[in-house]
């Protein structure tokens, strides 16, 4: 996979995966609402299949329109007291950030951050 | 990759992994074991006597809706006959509080409680906004937090109810060990161990039933069980002292979960070494010694360290596979630990006769004792409670920024 970084795919021709994404707790205001329906790249540019780690660094350029990404990330991954749920599991049950984002999934981010 | 089945009912789904013992479970034997942990909490420490009034402190957030929620569900499944009131302290906070309020609004509805809402104004005279107004953003949550704490105190005093439960989680208590520790402040952080302050002869007692939840499963309780909460920070800035604290218990609870609740337990332990604070509801019991239970105060039911391990077994079982673990190490490592053991069981022996001759400790400079604010009447262990010593502070500069 890694000597493949040399080819560049053009935007078109990438393909796509359909999934809905969820903030609570707090998080819904960094990213204007709380549920998002989003059609991301089914690969990275470097061609391997999309995964979570993917998905966060895709969310924070595309869809965070608040200055305060240290709310959300933290030194490149998630910010620690933030949940992540992939079809309702812990994520820490499904491989974390190198989990493969499937078609129909639906990602949930939930900050546990927030007072009452 | 295959999809884990739980560890309970070994037919669900896993969705939780936990923190204290990285369990995998389904969503319903997560909440069922999360309830009989509570319930556990609560019995073991004797909480609630039948019949009694209690006042669940409720801020519309996560903490305390779902105390609120399981404190209904368990007392109706356990038969506890509490009469449960939900009490709410607006602190004047426009865009904050006012929104939350409608939240825990909602919540008494749903769970059929009564509602009573007291407000910094009618209290005090002053608003949070007024407070911020005056004073500016640094220090606020000094203000906050001490009229808060009376508020509280005075609002239960109006329902005739004597025991305020809050939403306080194991990684709240977990927070404040740390900046007690790093403070200094080794009498303070002991009361923050507490599952219980005050006592019967107090006006109003605190108790904590979700001190040995984590905030993960809280967080997790109420998603998978859909419970509706507010979640927007103070506008407020929050203390960076203690968002530093907060910020360096998730970190390390990322690399170690289990160091929420041992940071607890460490608390706890320290707290049973303070002069003076044996009395209190958590100062005597046994936490990590196999000493049959004797302390007086036990039978309050212990505290919190032996609920700590004891659901499910769980930790006594961790406990036990790293004592055996370190039993299985080199000689050299058993002999610093039979020297360590000895001057343990010494402590131990110490501790033992303190604890018996209670009110004989020749060390009570650090116990505060508890008397009336002259002022207000209140609570306090000084001639002129903290809230009042504010009041005055502001009430002096109010003149000087409306002219």
């Amino acid at each position: 996979m890694a000597d493949s970084t040399e080819v560049p795919i053009r935007e078109s021709e990438t393909p796509t995966i359909s999934i809905t994404v969820d903030f609570y707790g707090g998080l819904d205001t960094l990213f204007g609402k709380g549920q998002h329906k989003l059609a991301i790249p089914a690969a990275d540019k470097s061609g391997s299949p999309s995964t979570i780690g993917f998905l966060v660094t895709h969310l924070c350029e595309t869809k965070m329109n608040d200055p305060r990404t240290d709310l959300f990330v933290l030194d490149g991954h998630i910010r620690p007291g933030i949940l992540v749920l992939i079809n309702e599991a812990d994520w820490e049950l499904e491989g974390e950030e190198a989990y493969e984002i499937q078609s129909g999934d639906n990602v949930v981010f939930v900050s546990t951050l927030h007072g009452g | 990759m295959a999809p884990a089945l739980c560890a309970i009912c070994k037919t669900g789904r896993a969705l939780i992994k936990r923190p204290k013992n990285h369990t995998k479970l389904c969503k319903s034997c997560f909440i069922n074991i999360f309830e009989d942990e509570v319930h556990h909490t609560i019995t073991s420490s004797q909480l609630f006597y039948p019949g009694e009034k209690v006042a669940i402190g409720a801020s519309g957030g996560k903490d305390s809706t779902v105390l609120a929620s399981v404190l209904k569900t368990l007392n109706e499944r356990h038969g506890y006959g509490l009469e449960l009131v939900l009490l709410s302290i607006d602190e004047g906070i426009k865009g904050y509080r006012d929104d939350s309020l409608e939240t825990v609004k909602k919540n008494a509805v749903e769970y059929d409680m009564p509602l009573l809402v007291v407000g910094y104004d009618e209290l005090y005279g002053w608003t949070m906004d007024q407070v911020v107004e005056t004073i500016g953003k640094k220090g606020n949550c000094t203000y906050c937090g001490v009229f808060r704490r009376q508020a509280l105190d005075r609002g239960a005093k109006m329902l005739g109810i004597r025991h305020v439960v809050t939403g306080h989680n194991a990684d709240d208590v977990a927070e404040t060990v740390l900046m007690n520790l790093l403070r200094g402040d080794l009498s303070r952080l002991s009361r923050s161990t507490s599952i219980v302050t005050g006592d019967n002869k107090s006006e109003v007692k605190r108790s904590k039933p979700l001190k040995y939840s984590y905030e993960k499963e809280i967080v997790l309780y109420a998603h998978h069980k859909k419970l509706e909460y507010f979640s927007t920070e103070c506008i407020y800035s929050p203390e960076a002292f203690r968002g530093s604290a907060r910020t360096l218990i998730k970190q390390l609870e990322r690399v170690r979960p289990s160091a929420i609740l041992d940071i607890v337990r460490s608390g706890e332990d320290m707290a049973r070494l303070v002069p003076g604070e044996s009395a209190s509801s958590c100062g005597g019991c046994k936490s990590k010694t196999e000493t049959p239970v004797a302390a007086p105060e036990d039978d309050a039911g212990g505290c919190g360290s032996s609920n700590g391990r004891n659901p499910g077994g769980e930790m006594a079982a961790m406990d036990k596979q790293l004592r055996e673990n370190e039993e299985a190490e080199g000689l050299e490592v058993d002999i610093t630990k039979l020297v360590l053991e000895s001057k343990n069981r010494q402590k131990e022996k110490q501790r033992d006769s303190a604890t018996k001759n209670g009110g004989g400790n020749p060390k009570p400079t650090t116990r505060q004792v508890l008397g009336k604010c002259q002022r207000c009447g209140y609570m306090s262990s000084q001639d002129t409670c903290q809230a009042c010593t504010l009041l005055e502070g502001l009430n002096k500069n109010r003149p000087q920024i409306q002219i």
